[in-house]
C-alpha cells in the first residue's frame, strides 16, 4: 500500500527548476518514450548534444517561445514506496500566486538555488510565503554543485544560512533539510554522487520518500462542511436524509454528539455510510454521509463540529489576504467570501498591515494591496459564520475571496494567521509573534 | 487501526467531494460519457458519491458515427443498468444537415467539438464533467480541476482562476461553463488499479483479442465504417487490445496479450508509451496538438 505526498517546487527557470522537475521524471523512468522522443528531437533541433530536460515540463506553446513557465503545472511520479503530485511553481512570473496555490496543498516544499549565488531575495520570499501557507517541510536544493567543483564549504555556508532563515520563520530544525545537486548531471537528485563524497544525507528522491508525511489532523476536534443532502425518497429509502462531506479535521463515530453551525442545534450521529458499507469510524480527508438521530434543518454550507469543541461563530474577523488579483485592494471593498462549502457576502474594513517577506517585516495601514502582495485586513460578513484559525486547521482556516461582478477569484484568505516577522535587529524570533509551521503538523493540505 | 487512507482512496476522496461540490453549486451538470474506461470509471465515481440516491446529473455522448460497436453496446447497457439519462449528439446529424463538413482524411475526432458545444448551449449545461487527467499530456499539465470556458466553449489560460486548497470557484456568468475534471491528479496506472480494486466492468476491447488491422503511421488500425486499408497496407489478423477506445478512425490498437486486469495492469506498470502518443493520431499532428484542440473547445 503506497501513500501519497503532494509537494511544490519554487524557484526560477535560472535556478535550472525546470530541469530538476524534468530529471526527477527522468530518473524515476516517469517519462515515457513517446514523450522523451519528442524531447530527444526538439533538443537535436536546437543543436543541443544532450537532451535538454526542461521540455519535458514547459507546457504550453507561448511558454516555450518565451522560454519561461507562467503557470502551476502538475507532474506525477511514483516509486514503490511512495505516490507523489508535485505542483510545480514558476519563480518569477506572478510568484506569489503560484506559490501561494502550489503551497495551500503541499506537505513538503523543495526550494531550488544556484550554488553559485546562494540564498537570494527570491529564496527569502519563497520560504516565507511557504511558511505562511502552513506547508510543514522545506528542502533546499543547492544546484549546480558542479560549477562551485562540489565545494563542500559554498554548500555548508549555504545550508546555514538557509537553515536560519527557516528557523526564523518558524520552523524546526529537523524539519528542514539542505541537499547539494546538479539537476544537469544528475548528482545526488535519484542517484547518489560520488562527486560529493562529503555529504552522507539522502538524495532528493530519498528524503522525498523517506520524510514522514504529516498525518491528517485526526487528533483535531471533528469538522464536517455539508456539501449536499443526500434524500433518494425511493420506497427502499423513503426517509433517508444524509448529509454528505470530506471531513475536514478529526475523526466521527457513531454516537458522537455534535453540534450544527451557525444555527447552534445539537445531535448526535447514528450512522456513517458509504456505498462500501456503513464505517466505525471516519477520519480526515475520508468522503462519507452522515446521518444523525434528530431531525434537523442542515443544508450545504453548515459545518457539523464536535459538540464538545466547536469552532467560533463570528461575522467580524481579521484574516491574511494574498492578493492575486490586477485589480489593487482598497478598504471598503465589497467581495465575496467562500468558506467551506459556503459563500457569503462580505466587506474589507481596514487594511491593517502590508507584509515586507523580504525584511519579514510590515507596513502599518497601507492605502492598497496589490498583486501579489500580502497583508492583513479585518472583514465583516453578511451572516455568521463558523471559523477556525489557520494554524489550527488549514481545511476550516481558510479561504477564497471572490469578485461580486466577474466571479473571478481575488485571494486567498488565511483566517488569522500572524504574519512570520522578524523583530528589529533580532536574527530569530523564537520568542516573536511569526506562525510556527512545526505547529502545523497538525493540520494538513487538501485530500 | 490505521485510519490513514492509500493512493488510491486519497483519489476516490478527492474526486466524490468534487462531485458533490458540481451538485450543490451548480444547476444543469452533465458527464460526459464514452463508454470508454474513464468516462467509466468518472460514472463509478458519481455513483458512488451520490448513494443510495441516484446520480443527479444526466450523460452526454457525442457519437462520431466511428465508434466500436462493442462500446456503443456496452454504453447503452451501462446507462440500463443503472436507470440513468443519456443523451446522444451524433455528429452524422450535424453533417447530414450542414452544419459540419467531412474532412478530406475521413477522420471525424475534430468534428466532436461543435456538436458538444451546440449539446451545451441547447441544454443550457453549465457543468460538464470529463475523464480528462493531467498525466496525459504535457498542456494537461497545467488544467484546472474547475476549468472555465467561453459562451464559445474556449479556453483562455489567462483566465484560468488559481485554485486554493480544495475550495474551487465555479462562478461563470450566462452563457459561460465550467468544465470539471474529477480525476485531474489520476495516473493510467492509478486508473487501472482503481479499476482493478473496485473491480469495474469495461468494454472487452481493452483486452486482447483477435482483429483484423492494418498498419498506418506507426498504429494498427482496424477496420470499420471509417474505411479499410488503402493500397500498400495490408488487412492481417493480429492480438490486440485498446489502451483508449476513441474515434476508430484515428485510435490505434497494441500488440497485446494482456487478456485480463492482471496482465493489463503489469503491462501499463512497464510501458515505455503514454497511452495517447501510443495510440491517438489526432494528438501526433503537432507538438502543441492538444493546446490548439483545447483552446477550440475540445477538452
Amino acid at each position: 500500500m503506497s501513500d501519497l505526498l503532494r509537494l511544490a517546487t519554487a524557484g526560477s527557470v535560472d535556478d535550472g527548476k525546470s530541469t530538476l522537475v524534468g530529471r526527477l521524471l527522468y530518473d524515476t523512468k516517469s517519462v515515457l518514450a513517446d514523450t522523451l522522443d519528442a524531447v530527444h528531437r526538439a533538443s537535436a533541433d536546437r543543436g543541443l548534444a544532450t537532451p535538454d530536460l526542461s521540455l519535458l515540463v514547459d507546457g504550453l506553446r507561448s511558454e516555450r517561445e518565451q522560454g519561461i513557465t507562467i503557470d502551476v503545472a502538475y507532474r506525477y511520479f511514483a516509486t514503490p514506496k511512495r505516490s507523489f503530485v508535485l505542483a510545480d511553481t514558476p519563480g518569477h512570473v506572478q510568484y506569489t500566486r503560484n506559490t501561494v496555490t502550489g503551497a495551500s496543498t503541499a506537505q513538503l516544499g523543495v526550494l531550488l538555488v544556484d550554488a553559485r549565488k546562494g540564498v537570494i531575495e527570491q529564496t527569502r520570499r519563497h520560504a516565507a510565503v511557504l511558511a505562511l501557507l502552513g506547508v510543514p517541510r522545506l528542502v533546499l536544493a543547492v544546484n549546480k554543485i558542479d560549477l562551485v567543483d562540489y565545494d563542500e564549504v559554498t554548500f555548508s555556508r549555504i545550508a546555514k544560512e538557509f537553515t536560519a532563515h527557516a528557523t526564523a520563520l518558524g520552523y524546526t530544525e529537523d524539519a528542514v533539510v539542505e541537499i547539494p545537486v546538479s539537476a544537469l548531471a544528475g548528482d545526488n537528485v535519484v542517484e547518489k554522487s560520488a562527486n560529493t563524497p562529503w555529504y552522507s544525507g539522502p538524495t532528493l528522491l530519498e528524503h522525498l520518500e523517506n520524510v514522514p508525511v504529516e498525518p491528517d489532523p485526526h487528533d483535531a476536534p471533528f469538522r464536517f462542511p455539508v456539501q449536499y443532502v443526500i434524500r433518494p425518497r425511493t420506497a427502499e429509502h423513503l426517509d433517508y436524509r444524509g448529509y454528505a462531506g470530506l471531513v475536514a479535521a478529526g475523526t466521527v463515530k457513531p454516537g458522537d454528539e455534535i453540534v450544527v453551525l451557525p444555527s447552534g442545534r445539537r445531535s448526535t450521529v447514528t450512522k456513517i455510510d458509504t456505498m462500501d458499507g456503513e464505517l466505525t469510524e471516519a477520519a480526515a480527508g475520508q468522503s462519507v454521509t452522515l446521518l444523525l438521530a434528530d431531525d434537523i434543518d442542515i443544508s450545504r454550507g453548515d459545518l457539523i463540529a464536535s459538540a464538545g469543541n466547536a469552532p467560533t461563530v463570528t461575522d467580524d474577523f481579521e484574516a491574511t489576504l494574498c492578493w492575486l488579483a490586477e485589480k489593487p485592494l482598497k478598504a471598503g471593498a465589497r467581495v465575496l467570501v467562500k468558506h467551506g462549502t459556503r459563500t457569503v457576502q462580505a466587506m474589507v474594513t481596514e487594511l491593517r498591515d502590508r507584509f515586507d517577506e523580504q525584511n519579514l517585516s510590515s507596513v502599518d495601514s497601507p492605502p492598497s494591496l496589490e498583486l501579489n502582495e500580502i497583508g492583513r485586513v479585518s472583514l465583516r460578513l453578511a451572516e455568521e459564520v463558523p471559523l477556525d484559525d489557520y494554524s489550527f486547521s488549514r481545511r476550516t482556516g481558510s479561504f477564497l475571496v471572490i469578485d461580486v461582478s466577474d466571479g473571478s477569484t481575488l485571494a486567498a484568505g488565511l483566517v488569522g494567521a500572524p504574519l512570520p516577522l522578524l523583530e528589529d535587529g533580532v536574527e530569530s524570533c523564537t520568542g516573536g509573534s511569526a506562525a510556527a509551521p512545526d505547529n502545523h503538523a497538525l493540520v494538513s493540505p487538501g485530500p | 487501526m490505521t485510519l490513514a487512507l492509500d493512493t488510491l482512496g486519497r483519489l476516490e476522496s478527492e474526486a466524490i467531494h468534487i462531485f458533490r461540490e458540481v451538485a450543490g453549486e451548480f444547476d444543469r451538470p452533465v458527464i460526459l460519457f464514452s463508454g470508454g474506461k474513464d468516462s467509466t470509471l468518472l460514472l463509478h465515481l458519481a455513483i458512488k458519491a451520490f448513494y443510495p440516491a441516484p446520480v443527479p446529473f444526466p450523460l452526454l455522448h457525442v457519437d462520431t458515427g466511428h465508434n466500436f460497436d462493442e462500446v456503443i453496446e456496452f454504453r447503452d447497457r451501462v446507462v440500463a443498468q443503472h436507470g440513468l439519462r443519456l443523451e446522444v449528439a451524433k455528429v452524422q446529424d450535424w453533417i447530414d444537415d450542414g452544419r459540419l463538413e467531412e474532412r478530406p482524411d475521413g477522420t471525424r475526432n475534430p468534428l466532436q467539438t461543435v456538436p458538444l458545444l451546440d449539446s451545451i448551449t441547447q441544454h443550457k449545461f453549465d457543468a460538464v464533467f470529463g475523464g480528462g487527467r493531467r498525466d496525459e499530456e504535457r498542456a494537461r499539465a497545467k488544467e484546472r480541476i474547475f476549468s472555465l470556458r467561453t459562451a464559445f466553449g474556449q479556453w483562455d489560460p489567462k483566465r484560468q482562476r488559481p485554485e486554493l486548497w480544495n475550495l474551487y470557484n465555479g462562478r461563470h456568468r450566462a452563457g459561460e461553463h465550467v468544465r470539471v475534471f474529477p480525476l485531474s491528479n489520476w495516473t493510467e496506472l492509478d486508473v487501472w488499479n482503481y479499476i482493478e480494486r473496485e473491480g469495474i466492468e469495461l468494454p472487452d476491447i481493452y483486452y486482447s483479442h483477435q482483429r483484423d488491422v492494418f498498419l498506418r503511421d506507426g498504429m494498427w488500425l482496424a477496420e470499420g465504417p471509417w474505411g479499410t486499408a488503402r493500397e500498400g497496407e495490408t488487412l492481417q489478423r493480429k492480438t490486440v487490445r485498446y489502451r483508449t477506445v476513441g474515434d476508430g478512425s484515428c485510435t490505434g490498437a497494441v500488440e497485446s496479450d494482456a487478456a485480463d486486469i492482471h496482465a493489463v495492469i503489469a503491462e501499463v506498470a512497464a510501458s515505455r508509451l503514454t497511452e495517447r502518443g501510443a495510440t491517438r493520431a489526432d494528438d501526433r499532428l503537432s507538438e502543441a496538438a492538444m493546446e490548439d484542440r483545447k483552446r477550440e473547445g475540445y477538452f
